[in-house]
């Protein structure tokens, strides 16, 4: 664990990775604590330029673009971290099921698989979201999550059923373990590497998911994300009319929110596959 | 010689520990069907060490895992004091028979320590163990096959040797004291000087025990070391069966003749 | 006929980070006669895939040779320049199949690459038909199926495998061969046909000698003119493969010999015992004689200083009870 620990704080793409999102996470966590703003409230006229009142100017309503920022980065990464646990959680749980009992069972849950991963996912979320009324970050969330984990299934599924039939799994069954306990104690744990970093993939999807359900305006009720922030500048012509800052800035962070996500996997990757580390 | 045969007819008028009959496991079907096990029939008595003895793939292996319940057969059954072990509880089985396996590397799980290791086998104890108990247990089982349980019991797995973890492996099924140890190459990764030591305390465990062991081998020098009786099996079938003694020096069929023809003995020197 | 490789007090450490050393061969001397097998034995970690590596000049990093030299066709190979090995030692002199070679054979191409590669290695102006060719007339010579050539090899058996790579290896009829465990992991059939092949090999002159490094004592009892047994980075007793086989002296190589399981009477009449104990750890071996620790017939001698040398008619012991 310790060896594992001094790899990845060696890795300049996980380290890199990190500091960008911690700084994104920060942004969007404490942001909206110290600001005695409220993103909806009007400061100004409709797209005044940054100025020293509204630093990053305003928006169509004359609501303080920075504010929105701040609260819209929380929101969307509530969205993506809601998206990945649950994505990960249903795509490990089938996979491993799959993988491990093996026959009937697996050709059911791979058929449903593969049966999802054929209909594009973007469909399938237009159409729940649509059928969903009341939708808050964490509803938006799980619907991007249960519409992104049957790729997560099928990797879990091919690693479980590699994993089965080692020895020590054979050994725990002839002590009397159930087949939960088997795949929980016994396989799990030889994935969790893979398992962190399917997750930390499916997080970066999430962001980026809620973005575009956002900008077709089936984003969350009653609060503001990156996403229904493009969604309102796109409305109202920001980009026609020149206010770079009512749309540039939240594209910004929506690019270095999974950028960092993907430079953490990138630099995971090197550390649990050796062969991918450079000498 | 007497003596054992004398031995040899006093369990046969027992009753036999585990009867395995007609047993047969195919794998696939249709074109890409393969017969792993076919029609295999043989009796383990109280007490007794037997070795199934082949070459890989000869199926040896398929009939060990499907006496262990980790596999189910195709065809035929195997009864254990004289029930059908498919309708027996899973841990109720698993107590009375128990396996050390061939790799001692991935036979552990790399994530827990041995303490952990050995105190899975308390499972099939119920729940009636205390944990001061089960400390005790595991520190004298250690000590049985010879290894310090004071520096040993909370290391992991990649800080021990092959010989070491063959050993713990062993104690596991100390703890648990079944009737039945199927063995199935206990010895590979283990170099011969301590070799025999691991097969010696097997032996001893069952004479003073009487637990009885089956060994799953290719080694017939292993088998005709340690075991009462061969089962030779070759393609899925048992092609011959006797005490070792008359297996060894006088074999009937023709595979195990040529088996035996190409082991390399100290007496003789090959005609090449 | 002068010797056809020499190691003289050859020591071969794995250098490890932090100036750690692992003392895997520690100060052999021994030589490959004329149109004999050597038997090279020992148990894992005792430096016989060491010692085949570097007289076969195939050791890399983190293994270096620290002292001594081998010596072979009047060349010091230890010193020789690398490009000078490959063009005029390497696969013309000396050939070496390694351990688990057959398994290394890259599974996306068809066998006869390796025959290609391997030829145009060690001699660059040939073309590929030729190499082909030569490969060919080989196996044919062998009574090895020719079809071998064009199969991926995961189309051959195990046995099969292993007989191609050392077929292939010898191709450019080098005096010495170097097989490091050429039978462990194949069923005992196939193990015969391999130790077949190699006397094959050697009754047709396409090689003069074999060093053949093993764990198992009763293969060499088949196949060996003299044995070397190894413990610990050291030897500790060569000589006529009777010698070792029915008279050894050194307490390892007759506790060793002791602990043999064959099917043979004498196993079952009595309780054979092991030997107690586990080989030292070769980042620090014991001080005198290196089996001390687990030798019931030590004296106190043993304990403090190294054993030397004792030789009579063929056989070199190293051993303070000799002395």
């Amino acid at each position: 664990m310790g060896e594992v620990l001094v790899l990845v704080l060696r890795s300049r793409r996980f380290m890199i990775g990190a500091i960008l999102f911690l700084a994104v996470l920060c942004f969007g966590v404490i942001g909206p604590r110290v600001t005695d703003r409220n993103p909806f409230q009007m400061v100004g006229g409709l797209f005044n330029p940054p100025s020293e009142k509204a630093i990053l100017g305003t928006d169509n309503l004359g609501r303080d673009v920075f504010t929105q920022l701040m609260y819209g980065t929380g929101t969307s990464l509530l969205i993506g971290f809601v998206a990945g646990v649950v994505a990960t959680g249903i795509g490990v749980t089938i996979g491993a099921v799959a993988g491990f009992k093996g026959g009937l069972v697996d050709e059911l849950l791979m058929g449903i698989t593969n049966v999802l991963i054929t209909i594009p996912a973007i469909v399938v979320l237009i159409l729940l979201s649509i059928a969903i009324r009341s939708r808050s970050a964490v509803v938006m969330g799980v619907i991007i999550g249960i519409t992104s984990w049957p790729w997560t299934a099928r990797a879990v599924r091919a690693q479980t059923s590699s994993l089965r039939t080692r020895e020590h799994v054979d050994l725990a069954r002839i002590s009397g373990y159930t087949t939960a306990e088997l795949i929980v104690k016994e396989i799990l744990p030889y994935m969790f590497s893979y398992i962190f970093m399917a997750f930390i993939l499916q997080f970066s999807a999430g962001i980026t998911n809620e973005a575009t359900l956002s900008m077709l305006g089936l984003g969350p009720y009653q609060t503001v994300s990156l996403g229904v922030m493009l969604h309102w500048a796109l409305l109202w012509e920001a980009v026609r009319t020149g206010a770079w800052w009512a749309f540039l800035p939240p594209v910004v962070f929506l690019a270095v929110a999974s950028f960092s996500l993907m430079l953490i996997n990138a630099g995971l990757d090197e550390v649990f596959n050796p062969r991918l580390r450079k000498s | 010689m007497v003596l054992a045969n004398a031995l040899n007819n006093s369990k046969k008028q027992r009753q036999p520990l585990l009867q395995v009959e007609n047993l047969t496991k195919v794998f696939g079907s249709g074109k890409n069907e393969v017969i792993a096990v076919d029609d295999v029939s043989f009796e383990i008595y109280p007490g007794e060490i037997i070795s199934l003895l082949g070459e890989s793939g000869s199926g040896k292996t398929t009939t060990a895992r499907m006496i262990l319940r980790l596999s189910q057969p195709t065809r035929g059954r195997i009864l254990f004091k004289g029930k059908d072990i498919q309708a027996m509880k899973g841990v109720d089985y698993w107590r009375q028979v128990q396996a050390i396996f061939q790799d001692p590397f991935s036979s552990f799980n790399s994530f827990y320590s041995v303490h952990s290791f050995l105190s899975k086998a308390f499972r099939l104890k119920g729940n009636h163990v205390s944990k001061s108990q089960q400390r005790a247990m595991m520190e004298e089982a250690m000590k049985k096959v010879g290894l310090n349980a004071e520096e040993l019991l909370f290391k992991r797995p990649h800080e021990l040797s092959g010989g070491q973890r063959q050993r713990l492996m062993i104690a596991r099924a100390l703890l648990i004291s079944p009737e039945l140890l199927i063995a199935d190459e206990p010895t590979s990764m283990i170099d011969a000087s301590s070799r025999v030591g691991i097969l010696n305390m097997l032996m001893d465990l069952s004479r003073n025990l009487g637990m009885s062991i089956m060994f799953i081998t290719h080694d017939i020098g292993l088998a005709y070391y340690t075991s009462d009786r061969l089962l030779i099996m070759n393609k899925g079938r048992i092609v011959e069966r006797g005490p070792s003694v008359e297996v060894v020096e006088n074999p009937t069929d023709e595979y195990t003749r040529r088996l035996l023809a190409d082991v390399p003995t100290l007496s003789k020197r090959w005609a090449l | 006929m002068k010797n056809l490789l020499e190691a003289q007090n050859l020591k071969a450490y794995y250098r490890l980070v932090d100036g750690i050393q692992i003392r895997a061969v520690d100060g052999v001397t021994l030589e490959l006669r004329p149109n004999e097998v050597l038997g090279i034995a020992g148990e894992s970690g005792c430096g016989k895939s060491t010692l085949a590596a570097v007289i076969s000049l195939t050791h890399n990093p983190p293994l270096h040779v620290i002292d001594g030299e081998v010596t072979a066709n009047g060349f010091d190979l230890l010193r020789l320049p690398k490009e000078q090995a490959r063009r005029e030692i390497k696969g013309k002199y000396i050939s070496v199949v390694p351990q688990g070679a057959m398994n290394a054979l890259n599974p996306t191409q068809r066998v006869r690459n390796f025959a290609i590669d391997m030829l145009q290695e060690h001699q660059p102006d040939m073309t590929k038909q030729d190499a082909v060719d030569l490969a060919r007339a080989r196996l044919q010579e062998l009574s090895l199926p020719e079809r071998v050539l064009t199969s991926y090899p995961h189309e051959l058996s195990g046995g099969m495998k292993q007989r191609t790579v050392i077929v292939l290896s010898t191709l450019l009829n080098p005096k010495v061969l170097i097989a490091d465990e050429p039978t462990s992991a194949l069923d005992v059939s196939s193990q015969r046909a391999v130790i077949r092949l190699l006397m094959t090999l050697l009754d047709e002159q396409i090689i003069t000698s074999i060093a053949f490094i093993t764990h198992e004592l009763p293969l060499l009892r088949q196949v060996a003119d003299r044995i070397a047994v190894m413990y610990a980075g050291k030897l500790v007793e060569v000589g006529t493969m009777e010698e070792i086989i029915f008279q050894p002296q050194h307490p390892y190589t007759k506790a060793l010999m002791g602990s043999m399981l064959v099917p043979e009477r004498h196993v079952r009449e009595q309780r054979i015992e092991g030997i107690p104990g586990v080989p030292p750890d070769l980042k620090n071996p014991p001080a005198g004689c290196r089996f001390h620790p687990r030798c019931t017939q030590r004296i106190e001698w043993c304990t403090q200083e190294e054993p030397p040398p004792k030789t009579v008619g063929d056989r070199t012991t190293w051993c303070w009870l000799m002395h």
